[in-house]
């Protein structure tokens, strides 16, 4: 089958070596239904998958809200539980502002490319 | 009012997709009055803040419960003014969600972020009505 009929794909995930790269396929993160259920496929990369390093790449979005930022933080703090680390790459300005203003870039590791993501795992 | 002037009153049910569609109303507004991406941006993030804020705290959800929704669009500025029907909030009680204490909290940013994104933002009667401003940023290429 070339597509599944139920259960729309909001993630995609690449494996690059024991790194995770996940792709959002919205360009809008936006809707507590449709945020909780990104959140609980990024939380199933850990909790049952036993992925230990995830890079989100946000280079397909243009826009998400605050409640998008909570999940963020809980993957984050899934992550350190168990070791692992959590990378961000290729956020566009406007929302990385959003990451700046609320100070979360002091929190989470942010970086300009998906090349420069991959190599702050090592 | 000048031609170049959009502006309507909204009554929207408590629903996050009624949200959306105005949303899209008031983009295309922005996009017609040739406002910047950036400041697009800024006011798209306000509006989802405040539009949930109204529906989901301020309204709990209630199907019967309404948001009003007044804005306006010039080529100088815009305005905007939402209406919930719920019990309101103090701004003040709101923590800093910058604090060291708070970084890592999982909800609470959209009032901070409504400040920081828009020109202007006051709370009115118990705190259920919001108006926000956005001063249009520099002159358009055009």
């Amino acid at each position: 089958m070339a597509s599944k009929p139920a259960g729309r794909r909001r993630l995609e995930v690449e494996d690059i070596g024991d790194i995770a790269v996940v792709n959002f396929v919205d360009k809008k993160i936006l809707d507590e239904q449709n945020i909780s259920m990104i959140g609980e496929d990024l939380f199933r990369l850990v909790d049952e998958l036993g992925r230990r390093k995830i890079l989100l790449n946000f280079g397909n979005v243009d826009f998400m809200s605050s409640a998008a930022l909570g999940k963020l933080i809980t993957l984050h703090r899934k992550l350190q539980a168990v070791q692992g680390k959590l990378v961000l790459c290729k956020i566009a300005k406007d929302i990385l502002d959003v990451f700046k203003i609320t100070k979360l870039d002091k929190i989470l590791v942010i970086s300009p490319d998906e090349q420069s993501g991959l190599q702050s795992f090592s | 009012m000048g031609s170049n002037a959009i502006a309507a009153d909204v009554e929207i049910p408590s629903d996050l997709a009624e949200a959306r569609l105005l949303q899209s109303q008031i983009e295309e507004a922005l996009q017609a009055t040739s406002y910047t991406e950036h400041d697009i941006f800024s006011i798209k993030l306000a509006l989802e803040e405040a539009l949930v804020n109204a529906i989901k705290h301020g309204n709990q959800m209630d199907p019967d419960k309404r948001v009003v929704v007044n804005y306006t669009v010039t080529p100088e500025r815009f305005d905007i003014r939402i209406t919930d029907e719920g019990p309101g909030f103090n701004p003040e009680d709101v923590p800093d969600p910058t604090l060291p204490e708070n970084l890592e909290r999982g909800s609470g940013r959209g009032v901070f972020l409504i400040r920081e994104f828009m020109s202007d933002v006051q709370y009115h009667g118990r705190g259920n009505i919001v108006t926000m401003s956005k001063l249009k940023n520099g002159a358009s290429e055009a």
